[in-house]
């Protein structure tokens, strides 16, 4: 009897704790009927829409780890890998080696762009969020100015396909027609009408090992040991500021090489646009995958991608049969991007709200007691 | 007993910083204000009319002042930048389009439209501020999310609520509002064109009298207010919330007045600006409302924690006149338009430096 009880506590519990991802199961089944897509159709689609931003979502771990929250600040590395695009499009390097090129041309500017993040979210500590998410604003203005006005008339780019008709500043659309998706056919393999992109897969999966590996070494316990108590770490002896920068370095280069694989997938992309949905639709398909602000693991990471890329297709052609307007289902999943990561945020802050209140609440219990005995 | 030499030395110091130009006005503030001086002496050598661009400044002024004056309430308590203006604004395009949906027409439907938009934004006020409440110390991020989730939401809401007025809903298939609404006839230049001066009429040109005065109304209130025993209770709230609570206020029921002060100003904001804007924008638009509206109050020189009525006054006059002066001028100059990326690069740049700063208090 007393068993049944707690498991039914457990069970409780377990949905208490996994409610945003159920949720989005429940979306996903509604929708299903009434889109009226083939399996088929669909798997290729999710399958397709997993490599592409698997990678750009992993690049949010680290900086959970360190106990920075959500690396709004993710934009930052989009905006390094597409400057490193534009680049190697212009010296016509094609295939692979582009591909390759502009992820090394990318880590520099990554680099630089991370230390700039990094050092200011450690003069804002305690809302890194909100900072992170003005400084990718501040930083889109910057990115601005450099492709709009500085390159072409600083920044030497060759070819005038790339260019604005005035001679300086980078058309609205660059065109990656010569490596697109060449990461993806390398390797790939069809499965029942489904094409499944290995190497992008093998790209993923050496990066959660390498996420995995990098727990376990001193800077990773550093992270940890920072994201637990900033005070406690610091007295122990870590150089709390410089390993929050380092977790932020290393999430812009990352994301860096995520925008890349992302944007080979697509093969084209708007030049002034593709990068300032990027940290929202990442981060949203996170926390569907059950992440909150303060933990997130690999497998959150897959789950949320899957969900949420699963009602980023379903929406718009359910909404349609539903109401009749194509309109509602593309706002209804902007709606749902923004909603999840709102009630995300909401959950954590109240409970560390919550737990603020109750350890006041203890402490006076202690002290009391304390002056009664001393009474 | 004299004081010793290193207590001098001290005192002087503080002297200087309490003089020097920089410190007293705030760094950013003076390099703005410095941009903006050079942008009016620029303007006339490179061949604009300045009469009209001070005019154009002086009429976008009018549009925006009340919108960062709905800053104020709630930075005074302690809820920081109001990231969730977007709720306001909301409040207000309801009211307006129900204005317009009744048959309001002429300059009476301004003030019914405000009427009409006070449930709204006492009722998303009220539950705003109540989450606020539970959520301490992370209320921008949160606000701005709840900003971008209510902006989507009415996006669905715009064309499924049952409006039928034909000047708001498309033609073609009569249900869902359109994405920009003429005002023309309705509430359009309804407080702008009361007692309007002319500058430069062959252009156009007026001073808005009635919207600038509504604003000072607004503002002379605002101050009135903060200066009651209620206003008191609300900046103590704000400065030490814990001291506030000890002398007996209700700190939760104080930040919940702010939020709702806020999110009305911010309802009678968006009138105001639409009125002489003469269009209301529907969907995404209220999203761009945000950004220029928190960093024109603080470029005024307000911080996370502190604004007072003449930060919104020369914050919404610089950062518009950074807005109006720019395209013309710098493009005359350097023969390219990077006027939208120099905005970007304020506005945002303003509020990573209010989130990064560690001094309390803004700048006087």
């Amino acid at each position: 009897m007393k068993r049944k009880q707690t498991s039914k506590v457990s069970l409780k519990r377990l949905l208490q704790d996994n409610s945003v991802p159920i949720m989005f199961v429940l979306i996903c089944l509604v929708c299903l009927p009434l889109a009226g897509y083939s399996p088929a159709y669909l798997l290729n689609e999710l399958v397709t829409r997993m490599g592409r931003n698997t990678f750009l979502i992993l690049a949010l771990l680290i900086p959970i780890m360190a106990g920075m929250g959500l690396n709004f600040g993710m934009t930052l590395g989009a905006m390094a890998g597409e400057i490193a695009l534009i680049l190697v499009v212009d010296w016509q390097i094609w295939g692979i080696p582009g591909i390759i090129l502009a992820m090394i041309i990318s880590i520099p500017i990554s680099i630089l762009l991370g230390l700039f993040c990094g050092n200011l979210l450690n003069k804002a500590k305690g809302r890194e969020m909100v900072t992170s998410y003005f400084i990718s604003y501040f930083m889109n203005g910057v990115y601005q100015l450099v492709v709009l006005f500085l390159m072409g008339s600083i920044i030497p780019i060759m070819h005038s396909t790339l260019k604005l008709p005035r001679g300086y500043g980078i058309r609205n659309t660059v065109s990656l027609l010569s490596m697109r998706q060449q990461l993806d056919n390398l390797l790939a393999i069809n499965v029942g009408g489904v094409k499944i992109p290995v190497l992008t897969f093998l790209i993923i999966a050496v990066l959660c090992l390498v996420i995995i590996w990098f727990r376990r070494t001193k800077l990773g316990q550093d992270m940890r040991a920072v994201a637990q108590d900033m005070n406690v770490a610091r007295d122990a002896g870590i150089n709390v500021d410089r390993t929050r920068i380092i977790a932020i370095v290393m999430s812009t280069v990352v994301a860096g090489f995520g925008m890349i694989i992302y944007l080979q997938n697509l093969g084209n992309f708007p030049t002034y646009s593709a990068h300032t949905q990027i940290g929202t639709f990442s981060i949203a398909a996170l926390l569907v995958g059950g992440a909150s602000v303060e933990r997130a693991s690999i497998g959150n990471a897959f789950l949320g991608v899957t969900l949420f890329h699963m009602m980023f297709i379903l929406a718009p052609e359910a909404g349609t049969a539903i109401t009749g307007d194509s309109m509602i289902g593309e706002y209804f999943r902007t709606f749902v991007s923004y909603g999840v990561i709102t009630v995300a945020l909401i959950m954590y802050e109240s409970r560390k709200h919550r737990a603020k209140s109750q350890t006041g609440y203890l402490l006076a219990l202690a002290q009391k007691e304390e002056e009664a005995r001393a009474k | 007993m004299d004081k010793t030499d290193m207590e001098k030395t001290l005192e002087n110091r503080d002297l200087m910083e309490r003089f020097s130009f920089a410190s007293r006005f705030g760094l950013p503030r003076t390099i703005i204000a410095g941009f903006v001086l050079l942008l009016f002496i620029m303007a006339p050598i490179v061949g604009a009319d300045l009469t009209m661009q001070v005019g154009n400044v002086i009429n976008r002024f009018s549009w925006n002042a009340v919108l960062v004056l709905a800053m104020v309430p709630m930075i005074h308590s302690g809820c920081s930048l109001n990231f969730g203006i977007p709720l306001g604004i909301i409040a207000g395009l309801l009211g307006g389009t129900l204005a317009i949906q009744l048959g309001a027409t002429g300059p009476v439907s301004f003030f019914i439209a405000i009427l009409l938009a006070t449930p709204f934004a006492l009722l998303l006020g009220g539950g705003y501020g109540w989450l606020l409440n539970r959520i301490k110390g992370g209320e921008m991020m949160i606000a701005t999310y709840v900003g971008l989730a209510s902006i989507a939401f009415m996006c669905m809401m715009w064309l499924l609520l049952p409006y039928t007025s034909p000047t708001m809903v498309w033609g073609l298939s009569g249900k869902g509002l359109r994405t920009t609404i003429s005002l023309d006839g309705f509430y359009g230049g309804a407080l702008a064109n009361f007692l309007q001066i002319p500058i430069d009429p062959a252009n156009g040109l007026y001073f808005p009298t009635g919207a600038i005065l509504f604003f000072a109304l607004l503002a002379l209130g605002m101050w009135a207010f903060l200066h009651t025993k209620t206003g008191t209770a609300m900046t103590a709230v704000g400065s030490n919330p814990l001291f506030a609570r000890a002398s007996g206020i209700n700190v939760d029921k104080m930040r919940l007045l702010s939020v709702i002060m806020s999110t009305w100003l911010g309802a009678v904001g968006i009138l105001v600006y639409q009125q002489g804007f003469g269009f209301m924008q529907l969907y995404m638009a209220p999203n761009n409302m945000t950004l220029p509206t928190v960093a024109a109050i603080l470029i005024g020189g307000a911080a996370v924690n502190k604004a007072t009525i003449p930060h919104v006054i020369i914050g919404t006059i610089l950062y518009q006149s950074v807005v109006t002066l720019t395209p013309t001028v710098m493009t005359a100059m350097i023969h390219m338009d990077v006027s939208e990326v120099v905005r970007i690069i304020i506005s945002n740049g303003m509020i990573v430096y209010a989130l990064t700063r560690k001094v309390k208090g803004g700048s006087r």
